[in-house]
């Protein structure tokens, strides 16, 4: 069961030891990923390159001289990263076809450590959403829609109705990557967060989802959303394996003038056994209005686990909450109709035939080019930054931004060392449900947790908690101080091992994974 | 009839000098080939961010101190949008909240009624200096109805000075504008000739009765010569005077400078109203220079910038080497003028003196009647001039030893500019221009004559 291994403790020991070699490795993941396709989870599988960097790192294995831990390990990359010579769409006609001559820093990052690059994944269209519903390359598939966990619990409705009309979303907007993960054809997989994008497809797949603290992961070659919130995120099966990614990614970046140039030292999580010195926070306001009681009672049920394992918990309050929605709207939207005015089809991506005028070519290149969603949020954001409009939007957005992050810092000043939080309202929500509702408003419902997070900067992860009674998963939110990613990750790794959250039952992986290694523990939490 | 009080305002870039672009590493270059310069960021490939150029941040303080401004130690970049060809991203990026610098000053000279003998000093408030981002070039292809976008100066660095409207007609602007390209040129912080674009001036331009509030201004652009920047202002300001006489209105719009025409023209180009959506640029935190008193201790003097450490060595500003040569040379305030007015020239007449015995207050009429009006009759630059201040020099020492008379001088002056190569002295040998010195040759010479005219 090598591809359901954890990095640090056995696939990277596996490579070293010659147990399994990168090309091994490297070829199961691409089986898995044909077999899993209708998932739809990759828009790019690039098979040539990835079986080619697997050589090179079995080679380097050969001569025993590994780049590092992550040397042979198969990765995905959600497709809104920069990738030289491999298609990078954002899930939008605007960049179908576009091939970027250069690597996100990120990537080069991973690439330079020997990781193999298997594929580009799906998104929501320029990562504006809250399901991976609505890129053009068509919604992402939780994967847990096929588990066995979930197909116990579901209820047909009738003879006839099957798989295909039940499956559930990944949340998003990096469904894909969190698909991949959870589905076992990588091992990591990197997604951005710009209000919960990470950690919400994270808690629907059952996988660890780590937003950092901004300024952390440089953001050179990252297509951005929102330039003042967005993140590289992290997906992973474990939290060992996220603070791995995150030794390797860290760090100051020249070409990103936003991240910090103090050094940053990659570290090992400590296995935790003493939390009575810990004091977590519970955030009354993220009791939010549709919060599921299966999800409230997992979060009190936690909050109780520190509470008798030793830990002081308190009640805390973060009064500028429920701002953060309509505050969050403001700002992204503006800073979306901003960046996205550099899509006129002139220098790169999609150019429309209209000739007429160079207006008219640009008008109808982004029309065709850009979904509703995106230009719903230019209009929007191109509204708030009207002279007339800017103090009265704008600039109040920025001082409620203000407010809400001096909330954070007020509670952390109080002694509490990481707030606890539910991830989402609810579990996975079957598709057909979701798209009832449009995409603006289904992110307004999905992101209210996560969202603060990123007006403040702060480091946050989702941690897989339990299944939920339709046998989904659930996770819950830990959110630390500004670049405390250790004990931040250091406690939710605490909380991991506490929990025992299940293992995914997937046909199609039993078929694929008949390696070496012994299945992890199943004992679950709830 | 009542005056009129013509009021004028000018918004000048200049292209900052540096080896490469203000946010990005693709080189800074004129006429290269198209599209040769640009770099992944300028053509605004997505996922692309800006880095500051710390040589731009250099130019620009320099500049703000050089024109007496207060140099903000915080400032802010803004992006400003709009969408045109040669803009790729859609935004420039520009100092629109907090600039570099602010409240400056700029004193130039103007002759009064033509006369170099009066001279009079004149101020012009600077508002501000920001810095910003250079557009890329469009050309119009008429024919195939197409429009070729250049990208190469997309993203070079530039100041935009702001000079209050203090001026009151087009010799008052460009005496303002060319002190101040002078000083641009002697800081090094932008070569600013205008023909190379390194220079364009925008005029903002309004008429009002004393007493009044201001007129309506229209802004003139298409400017590319300091004499049309004159012409301009001037024909904009009698079209303003005869329009609001004759009972019309002044529209504020954009008007072009047809220099063909000699006129300025409403240009359809530009929109008049357009709301340019600023917003702060996410991708910058702020611009924080130190000073002396400011700077941390630890701080590695890599990463910042110390105001007071550019302050100190800033070279001597035209003004001041102005008084210098009047002081040092003994020549007149109006004659440093000249000589600083005419690339090298100054460093041309410095030249000279230091090899020749004659005082530099009478070289200094070689220099400016002479040389420079042989200059100016063909055209040539002092750099491309074919009488050196080596042969000059030798030149005058003649005369100084009065070997020959300054008429003769004149002629040697003459036979030195068509660069035969010859020597002042060869040349006097060669036309047998000597003056006789030796008192009993010259005896015989004059008894000669009166033999000669006693035989007759």
């Amino acid at each position: 069961a090598v591809l359901k291994d954890g990095l640090r403790s056995q696939v990277s020991a596996a490579l070293k030891e010659g147990q399994v070699t990168p090309t091994e490795l490297c070829q199961r993941c691409l089986a898995l990923i044909k077999s899993t396709k209708f998932l739809n989870a990759y828009i790019t599988v690039a098979e040539e390159t990835a079986l080619k960097q697997a050589e090179e790192s079995e080679e380097r294995y050969k001569r025993g001289q590994p780049l590092g831990i992550l040397d042979g390990i198969p990765i995905a990359v959600k497709d809104n990263f920069n990738t030289a010579g491999i298609e990078t769409t954002c899930a939008s006609n605007m960049l179908k076809g576009y091939i970027s001559p250069y690597n996100a820093t990120v990537v080069q990052k991973l690439l330079d450590q020997g990781a193999v690059l298997l594929g580009k994944t799906n998104l929501d269209e320029f990562a504006m959403g809250s399901g991976s519903t609505d890129g053009v390359f068509g919604p992402v598939r939780n994967p847990w829609s096929y588990s066995k966990q979930y197909k116990e619990k579901s209820v047909p409705k009738s003879h006839s109705e099957d798989e295909e009309s039940n499956w559930v979303i990944t949340g998003g907007s990096s469904g894909g990557s969190a698909a991949a993960v959870s589905s076992f054809t990588c091992f990591a997989a990197l997604g951005s967060d710009t209000g919960g994008s990470t950690r919400n497809p994270a808690a629907h797949c059952g996988v660890v989802g780590l937003k950092p603290t901004y300024g952390l992961i440089s953001r050179h070659g990252l297509i951005p959303l929102v330039n003042s919130m967005d993140v590289p995120g992290i997906l992973t099966r474990c939290v060992d394996d996220a603070a791995v990614l995150l030794g390797s990614l860290a760090g100051h970046d020249p070409k990103d003038s936003t991240t910090i140039q103090d050094d940053f030292k990659p570290f090992e999580l400590p296995n935790l056994t003493d939390v009575s010195k810990l004091s977590i926070g519970i955030p009354k306001e993220y009791h939010a209005p549709g919060l599921s009681s299966e999800i409230l009672a997992l979060w009190s049920k936690a909050a109780n686990l520190f509470k008798n394992a030793g830990a002081k918990v308190v009640e805390v309050s973060l009064p500028h909450t429920p701002y953060s929605i309509v505050c969050y709207h403001v700002l992204c939207t503006a800073e979306v109709a901003s960046n996205m005015a550099r899509f006129d089809g002139l220098e790169y991506g999609h150019r429309s035939d209209k000739k007429d005028s160079t207006e008219s070519m640009y008008a109808a290149t982004r029309r065709e080019g850009f979904n509703d969603v995106v230009r719903g949020r230019i209009l929007s954001g191109n509204y708030f930054l009207l002279k007339q409009n800017y103090e009265k939007y704008f600039v109040k957005a920025q001082k409620v931004r203000r407010l809400i992050a001096n909330d954070f810092v007020k509670v952390f000043r109080s002694g509490v060392d990481i707030l606890l939080t539910p991830t989402t309202l609810s579990d996975a929500a079957p598709y057909t449900e979701f798209i009832q509702e449009d995409n603006r408003t289904r992110s307004a419902q999905n992101d209210i947790l996560t969202q603060a997070a990123n007006m403040a900067g702060l480091p946050a992860i989702s941690v897989p908690t339990a299944l939920s009674e339709r046998g989904l998963p659930v996770g819950l939110q830990f959110i630390g101080r500004s670049f405390q990613e250790k004990q931040l990750l250091t406690v939710a790794k605490w909380f991991e091992k506490q929990v025992q959250f299940p293992m995914i039952q997937l046909e199609e992986v039993k078929r694929h994974d008949n390696g070496v290694f012994q299945h992890q523990k199943s004992a679950s939490f709830s | 009839l009542a005056p009129w009080i013509p009021v004028v305002g000018l918004e000048i870039h200049a292209q900052i000098s540096s080896k490469s672009k203000l946010f990005s590493g693709s080189q800074v270059q004129f006429a290269a080939p198209p599209n040769s310069l640009v770099s992944f960021f300028d053509a605004s490939l997505p996922g692309t961010l800006p880095v500051l150029n710390r040589r731009c941040v250099e130019a620009a303080v320099m500049t703000g101190l050089a024109l007496n401004c207060s140099i903000n130690k915080k400032s802010l970049f803004d992006r400003k949008h709009y969408f045109y060809a040669d803009l790729p991203a859609g935004y420039q990026i520009t100092q629109q909240r907090v600039p570099i610098a602010v409240n400056g000053s700029l004193s130039y000279s103007l002759c009064i009624d033509n006369k170099m003998s009066q001279m009079v000093t004149k101020t012009v408030r600077i508002k501000q200096i920001q810095l910003e981002q250079d557009s890329g070039k469009s050309l119009h292809d008429d024919t195939r109805s197409q429009t070729l976008v250049d990208l190469n100066r997309a993203g070079v660095g530039l100041m935009e000075v702001v000079m209050e409207p203090d001026m009151c007609c087009g010799e008052e602007a460009a005496a303002a504008v060319r002190e101040l390209q002078l000083i641009l040129q002697t800081l090094g912080s932008s070569q600013a000739v205008m023909a190379e674009g390194q220079l364009r001036v925008d005029a903002n331009v309004s008429v009002h009765h004393p007493g009044e509030p201001y007129g309506v201004r229209t802004e003139v652009k298409n400017i590319n010569s300091l004499r049309f920047l004159a012409k301009a202002i001037d024909y904009e300001i009698q079209r303003q005077i005869e329009e609001l006489e004759n009972g019309g209105t002044i529209l504020n719009e954009t008007r072009a400078f047809d220099s063909k025409l000699g006129c300025t023209v409403p240009m359809r180009d530009k929109e008049g109203k357009q709301d340019y959506r600023f917003m702060p640029e996410p991708n910058l935190p702020p611009l924080i220079l130190y000073d002396a008193k400011s700077l941390p201790a630890n701080m590695n003097h890599q990463q910042v910038i110390n105001i007071d450490w550019i302050h100190e060595r800033l070279p001597d500003l035209p003004s001041v080497k102005r008084e210098k040569l009047v002081e040092q040379y003994g020549i007149l305030p109006e004659h440093s003028f000249t000589l600083l007015n005419e690339d090298g020239l100054a460093e041309f007449f410095e030249s000279v003196v230091k090899q020749t015995q004659m005082k530099p207050k009478k070289v200094i009429g070689w220099i400016l009647n002479d040389l420079l009006s042989y200059l100016k009759e063909h055209s040539l630059t002092v750099k491309e001039s074919p009488v050196s201040s080596f042969l000059l020099a030798d030149l005058l020492n003649l005369l100084e030893k009065k070997e020959i008379s300054s008429t003769a001088a004149k002629q040697v002056l003459a036979k030195l500019w068509k660069g035969e190569g010859k020597t002042p002295l060869e040349i006097v040998k060669e036309q047998k221009l000597e003056l006789l010195q030796d008192q009993e040759e010259l005896e015989q010479i004059c008894q000669a004559v009166i033999d000669g005219q006693e035989n007759e």
